[in-house]
Formats: structure tokens, sequence, C-alpha cells
């Protein structure tokens, strides 16, 4: 390994936290929206109208088919082209969130689905309403089976921040770039922000099971 | 909709499409290949290399593929390894992606009924034998599916390529948007081009697990 | 308007899935406190026609009667789900395969019903969820997770589940069909107990000598049509029709 000097790293602290932060900046808006969002396109189809949830199967559809790279490119770009003039950092954000949202939409229906029908016929033979069964016995059932690969989805987003700054975000990998750009050293650089990277995996995915032995509790 | 851009721009796609395939291809099988090494390794009976596996796995997977391709192709030369864009690439993807292959192929030879493997052993087999002659044949059919999934994201992933120069299909549409600032029509073309391969692959990956594994 | 000596009455009942006709017009009534035993061989439409009383099946042609009130009123949307569920209250329903809520204790399994829907207390819901769960012997179990039971103990938390609604009408969906042979006994001991406290019971099962030894009237099903019924001894010992003769040859063996 010739001249690999570790130091260089140093006096780019301040530069690499800042592209961190905005990293986790873009993690936690997109982790947000896209559970919303997914929420609702889970929502959208189960129970609404088949012409309603044509549009969210074909976005599905399309989503999942191409690289998220490519729907980054064509959000930004083509926002633009729209006339929605918007920085970066929204196209960013909508197309990590949309991107994760139908991944998230097809965990939650598959939960919800795979409640057993038995379930709500017990709950409805008592009476209760369709809303009180979903309510009090579909939805908390289903809640305990997605929490995992909602969770696994959510490491992925986080890895895939990294993408957006292809488009000019300046998050983490973007930050090194910076740096790369001045001091000639990306072997430095990239290792240092693949250990961050780890790092913060390692945080999220301890943070996770810890929601996931909570729920798994109230048992 | 300007559909003579799409009819001019498409030659151009199409070739970049087979760079796409090349590049996932090659990096599928060298991924498969240091996935079997992996699990080869994670089922030693020597702690080193089981340790060093579960390394490897963790950390190709606990950080960006993007990261990864930047630290071989623009690193590389710091440490001896000058690399064309596209042998980045495979390498970088093909590494990636032996991680997620190595979890499939284990977790589809740990759902292999422990009762076989009881079986084998009470007539006299040894670990390896029983492993050749009846874990593995039997995981072979539990994991058609697992591997098929990661060739998909291995098919979406190569995109990533395009930032260290490969000329492949997604730096094809980025260069076609950026230029004529139509991301729309663009997008159409590059995403069906996407589409075809991931479902070619879904159906291959479905007709083998009929014929392999559905009994 | 039909007279009340009935408690359930099913009139003409029809039900086809597609082409296949389930119910082929099925006419039963069920007297206040009666104890009444359906049998037959699967697919014989006798789980399709329990399911029917209370709407779990919705009939193609036909009426459900339940105390003087039409179960199966032709009503839409939300007119139609308030009455359903208002008298779905009035009926207990137990399945094959249990569906106790998992997420649940057993006493919140039980209180759910009366907490939501009867406006009880917790303190009142407690008192009850104790008292029903006494009745079938599980007091003890009274903040267990369901998971934690065998499948007699959960099945007897399914009872006392449905009495606690305290419906006017209990029915049974083969409730010992997927119980290890052991365990059988203790649900058809709870059976025996609420029908010496005259519950009205609709029992589907295919225990003989269950049916033979609690209820007071049988009915034969076979390809969705009754083919025979009456008092047990009858039904069973002297059996009139070829087909009866034949499933019950069949099954006199099982217990």
């Amino acid at each position: 390994m010739q001249g690999l000097d570790l130091s260089i790293v140093t006096p780019y602290s301040e530069l690499l936290a800042t592209g961190l932060w905005w990293t986790v900046v873009m993690f936690v808006s997109s982790s947000i929206l896209s559970l919303l969002a997914g929420i609702a396109f889970a929502l959208i189809v189960l129970y609404a109208p088949k012409l309603m949830a044509l549009p969210v199967r074909f976005m599905t559809w399309l989503l999942m088919g191409t690289p998220l790279l490519l729907q980054l490119y064509v959000i930004y770009y083509g926002l633009v082209q729209v006339g929605i003039d918007i920085p970066a950092l929204g196209a960013g954000i909508i197309g990590l969130s949309l991107h994760f949202a139908v991944y998230n939409a097809d965990v939650i229906r598959a939960g919800v689905v795979s409640v057993d029908p038995g379930q709500i016929e017990g709950a409805r033979s008592i009476g209760l309403s369709r809303g009180q069964t979903q309510r009090y016995v579909v939805v908390p059932q289903a809640l305990r089976s997605t929490i995992a690969p909602l969770g696994n989805n959510l490491i992925v987003l986080l890895k895939d921040t990294s993408l957006v700054s292809i488009i000019g975000i300046a998050e983490l990998v973007y930050s090194a770039q910076l740096a790369v750009s001045e001091t000639y050293s990306p072997f430095e650089f990239y290792l240092t922000v693949a250990v961050i990277y780890y790092a913060a995996n390692l945080v999220l995915e301890v943070g996770l099971h810890l929601l996931e032995k909570k729920v798994e509790m109230s048992r | 909709m300007d559909l003579t851009l799409i009819q001019r721009t498409f030659p151009f796609f199409l070739e970049a499409a087979w760079i796409t395939v090349q590049i996932s291809v090659l990096a599928l099988l060298l991924g498969l290949l240091v996935a079997f090494v992996l699990v080869a390794a994670r089922l030693s009976t020597v702690f080193l290399f089981r340790c060093l596996a579960r390394i490897y796995v963790s950390v190709f997977r606990g950080t960006p593929c993007l990261v990864q391709l930047f630290i071989i192709y623009f690193g590389g030369p710091q440490i001896g390894l000058e690399l064309e864009p596209f042998a980045a690439g495979v390498i970088g993807l093909g590494l990636n992606i032996a991680a997620y292959m190595a979890e499939s192929i284990r977790g589809a030879i740990s759902n292999v009924d422990p009762g076989q493997e009881e079986a084998a052993r009470s007539i006299g087999f040894g670990r390896r034998q029983t492993l050749w002659l009846v874990t593995l044949p039997q995981a072979a059919k539990l994991m058609i599916r697992p591997l098929g999934v990661n060739a998909v994201a291995l098919i979406k992933g190569s995109a990533l390529v395009s930032t260290i120069s490969v000329v492949e299909l997604s730096y094809t549409a980025q260069r076609f948007i950026s230029s004529t600032y139509k991301p729309f029509e663009i997008f159409m073309v590059s995403a069906l081009l996407y589409i075809v391969m991931v479902y070619s692959v879904r159906f291959v990956v479905d007709y083998l697990d009929n014929r392999f594994a559905a009994r | 308007m039909i007279s009340e000596k009935f408690m359930v009455e099913v009139k003409g009942a029809r039900k086809a899935y597609g082409a296949l006709e389930v119910l082929k017009g099925i006419d039963l009534s069920v007297s206040r406190g009666q104890i009444v035993a359906i049998i037959g061989p699967s697919g014989s439409g006798k789980s399709t026609l329990l399911r029917s009383i209370n709407q779990l099946e919705v009939l193609n042609d036909g009426e459900i009667w339940l105390e003087g009130e039409q179960v199966n009123r032709p009503l839409k949307g939300r007119a139609y789900e308030q009455h359903i569920n208002a008298v779905r209250q009035q009926m207990g329903m137990v399945f094959q395969h249990f569906n106790l809520f998992p997420h649940l204790t057993v006493f919140e399994n039980i209180a759910l019903g009366p907490i939501k829907l009867k406006g009880l207390s917790k303190k009142a819901s407690r008192e009850l969820a104790m008292e029903y769960l006494s009745k079938v012997g599980l007091a003890n179990k009274f903040d267990e997770y369901p998971s934690r039971l065998s499948g007699g103990q959960k099945q007897r938390v399914a009872i006392a589940r449905a009495l606690a609604m305290q419906p006017k009408v209990m029915l049974f969906d083969e409730a010992t069909s997927a119980l290890d042979p052991e365990l059988v006994e203790e649900v058809n001991q709870v059976m025996k107990q609420l029908a010496a406290e005259h519950m009205t019971m609709l029992i589907v099962t295919h225990e003989m000598r269950f049916a033979g030894e609690v209820a007071d009237r049988i009915v034969f099903m076979d390809g969705g049509v009754v083919v025979e019924e009456g008092a047990p001894q009858d039904i069973l010992q002297n059996p009139v029709h070829e087909r009866t003769r034949s499933f019950l040859k069949k099954h006199l063996h099982d217990r």
C-alpha cells in the first residue's frame, strides 16, 4: 500500500460532519414520508375501487422495476421541465420517498392480507363492526408482521441516500467528493465514508431491533 | 410527447442496454462464485474462515454499493489497482452482490428440513457427504427464488456504474435528459429497457422454480 | 309477522358458489332452548348453513329469522352494517379453529365485545369475564395469552368469549374437529352444561355419540338438502333413508 495517509481526512472532519448531517436529514425525512405514503398506497390498493388503485399499481410496477438512480435523475430534471423549480434537496427527498413508499406499501399490504381471515370472522361474529374489527383485531396483528420488513427497507434507505449525491445534494458522499477534489486521496476519504455508513447502519439496526422487541413484548 | 426523439435515441439506448446486460451477467457470475466461497467458509470448521466470511458479508451489506465502487475505481490506483471503469464496475457490483447471495444460499441451506441431515448422519454419512448428497441438492431448489431477487437487484444496481463513467443505460439516459430536457420521453425508453431485463430474469426464475422446486 | 315461537328459523335457504350449489332449499326451525345437532358428510353444506345464520355466508335466496326478526334483510350500505352488527351481538359462534385474538390476553379476548359494543366499564367487564371464564373452568388463565393454552382450553375461552355477549343462541361450527382426542371431552362438558341451562344451540358436528347425548333433535344433511331429521334415538338407531343409513354406518365408529 503506497502512501496511504488517513490523517489527510482530519482537516475535513467538519465538512464530512456536515455531509453526515444532511445524510441524516435525507434519511429521516424520506423515512417518514415513505412510511406515510406507503400506508396511503397500501390502503388504496387494498380498499379503494379498482380504478383508483390502478395508477398506484402502475407506479408501483414502474418504481420497482427501474433503478432508483434513474428515478432520481428523472424527478430532478423532470420537475424543472414541468416548471416546478425546487432545489435538488426537494427532488432527492421526493425521489427517495416515492421509491420506498411503494416498497413499504407492498409490505404493509402483505401484512394486512396475511392476518388470518378467521380473526375477522371471530370479531364480526361477536358483532364488532368492520371499522372496529380493523382497529382492534386486524391492524394490531398486521403491525407485528410488518415491523421487521419495514425496518429492512429503512436500512436500505439509509444506504441509498448516498445516491442523491449524484444530483448534487451535499450529503456524505458528495462532501467526500469535494474533499477528494482538493486532496486527490479518494481511498482514504471513501474508506472513511464507508466506516461512517457502517457505524450509522449499526446504530439503525440496533434501534430497529429494540423496536421489534418492544412490539413483541406486548404480546 | 416527442416520438422522433425516442426514435432517434433508441439505437443508443439499445447499445447501452447491451452494456448493462454484459455488466450484469459478469457481475452475477463473479458474485455467485464469491458467494459460494463465502458460504463454504461459513460452513467450515475453521473458526477464522467463518469469522472472515461473516465480516465480509457484514461490511458489504452494511455500506452503500456506491461507496464500494468509488473505493475500487477512484481509490484503487492508490493501492496499485488501476482498473478500467467497466472492470471496476463488474468487480464492485460482483463483490457487493456476493454478500447478499451468500445470505440467500445460507438461508436456503438452513431451511432444509433438519430431519434430513439427521437421517443422513444416522445412516453413517459424514458432515461433508451429508452436505453434498442430501442438504445441497435440496437447498438448491430453495435458493432459486432468493437468488432471483438478488439478480434483479443487481440489474437495477448496475445503474450505479454510470457514476464511474461506464456508458451503460442510466449513463446514456442521464446524458440525453440533460441535453434534451425531455426527461419524460427518455425515461420511458430507458425504463422500458430496464423493465424488459427485470421481467426476463423474473420469467427465467419462475420457470426454474416451477421446473425444479414446485413438487 | 312470523310467530315468535321459534328462536331461529331458516326458510328456503339457497346458496351457490358459481355453478356449485351448496344449499338447495333448506328449511329449519329451532325452538327456544332447543339443542339441534346437524350432521352429514363433508360438502353437505352444514357449515355453510350454520354460517348463513349469522350472515358470515350470504344466501342467494331464502330467509333467516331470529326470534321474530329477519336476519338477512335486504338492506344496503350503512343500514345493513348497523343491522347485522346488532343481530350478531345476539348470536354467539364458536369456530373450528377457535379464532381467538392472539395479541390480546384471555381476559381481553372475552371483554373486547362487552367493552366496545355494550359500553361496559373496565371494572364491570373484568367481573363479567371472570364469571364466564369460571363457568368454562379456566378462571386461572385470566391474564394468559392464547398461545400459552392447549387446544381444548382455547376453545373453552372461545366459548366464554361468545357467551360474554349474552347471546340468545349459540352456533357451534365443528367445535371439536380440530382438537386432539384427549382434549375433546373438556369442550363437550362445557357444551353439555350450556345445554342443561337451556341455551338454544345449533351444533354442526361429526361426533355422533355426543350428538346423541346432547341434542333434542338431529338433522342429517347431504348434498345441500335436509335428508332426514328427528329425535336422536330415531335418527341414530332407525334411520329411514338409505343415505342416512350408509353415512351412519361409516361414522358411528367415531367416538
